[in-house]
């Protein structure tokens, strides 16, 4: 029960990826040609707010609601190969779908069915990923 | 009174409220807004084999962030589905244009339906995209260690480093398959 506000959070997410047209293909073709300022409106304001808020919740020492102190782990910026590498291939899959996860996800709830073959190929790279990972420049 | 449920929404709207989910999901649970540890997750829940990377406690680890993902899924039902917007998208008519020299013709919906359809699958075309494309989502996001929501928007939020390095990956990525793939694919 504990996991409903976690669910409601991600229909949040779902419905505002879907009302903002950021699940869309013709969106992320209109970002990858520089041509509207739409998608950058949004992750750029996106980014200006969590970062105002994670400023606050820093300098205030804030409490989660359970008193635990809110930690954020920082990414392991030793490793660069991973990010350069790993983020130019994400970049393919992205302009090639046109979706990053959450919008894979959000179009297959929207009705668009063919979205399944994205989500179990994106699962078979998850997993591939995890059975080469050791043998990968990072 | 209901027009906002169907009618699209500006970016100085959705852009802020994602961005409040950050906070959010850090004061209901100490949660790092990501989505792509989804699949990861699901991997350990479903096939993990022998791989190490598989090993974990996946329940006490990830289950929120399955159940997220559900809910962006409803989201999405009721978003695009329910509350469907029934005018095509206002794209920048540069963007059109961009499009149908390639080939492209109709604009309505979410995605193009002449590419993203059942019929396109046996198509080298469909293939790529649909089949190759969802691999290096789920491959690249986990070899970059996040997604759009993990790096570009809570890890630049929170000033690392890597994440702005992964962002400049994403573009790589994406400007080489928007300039130099598509005029070949289309």
């Amino acid at each position: 029960m504990n996991y409903i506000k976690y669910l409601l959070v991600g229909v949040l997410f779902g419905f505002v990826l879907t009302k903002s047209e950021v699940i869309s293909w013709f969106r992320i073709q209109e970002m990858f040609r520089f041509q509207d300022f739409h998608m950058y409106g949004v992750i750029g304001s996106a980014i200006l707010v969590g970062m105002i808020s994670i400023q606050i919740i820093k300098r205030f020492n804030l409490k989660d609601k359970e008193g635990k102190p809110i930690s954020i782990p920082p990414k392991d910026a030793s490793q660069k190969k991973r990010y350069i590498i790993g983020g130019t291939l994400f970049g393919f899959g992205w302009a090639l779908t046109g979706a990053c996860p959450a919008p894979l996800f959000a179009l297959l709830g929207s009705g668009i069915t063919v979205f399944v073959i994205p989500i179990l190929a994106a699962l078979a790279g998850t997993w591939v990923y995890g059975a080469m990972r050791e043998s990968l420049p990072h | 009174m209901f027009e906002w449920l169907t009618q699209p929404w500006p970016w100085y709207v959705a852009g802020p409220i994602i961005g409040l989910i950050i906070p959010l999901l850090l004061y209901m649970g100490n949660k790092q807004f990501g989505v792509s540890s989804s699949l990861r997750h699901a991997c350990a829940a479903c096939v993990p084999g022998n791989i190490s990377f598989f090993q974990y406690d996946w329940k006490s680890e990830g289950t929120w962030n399955l159940v997220l993902v559900l809910g962006v899924f409803i989201g999405g039902f009721l978003g695009g589905y329910v509350f469907m917007n029934p005018e095509p998208i206002a794209l920048s008519a540069a963007t059109i244009t961009d499009l149908q020299k390639l080939g492209l013709t109709n604009f309505s919906g979410f995605v193009p339906s002449e590419v993203f359809a059942w019929s396109n699958l046996g198509s080298v075309q469909g293939i790529i995209m649909m089949v190759i494309g969802g691999f290096l989502v789920g491959f690249g996001a986990r070899y970059a260690g996040g997604c759009t929501s993990g790096h570009a928007i809570s890890g630049i939020s929170n000033l690392q480093l890597a994440s702005l390095i992964a962002v400049i990956g994403f573009f790589i990525g994406g400007l080489i398959v928007t300039h130099l793939l598509y005029p070949l694919i289309f």
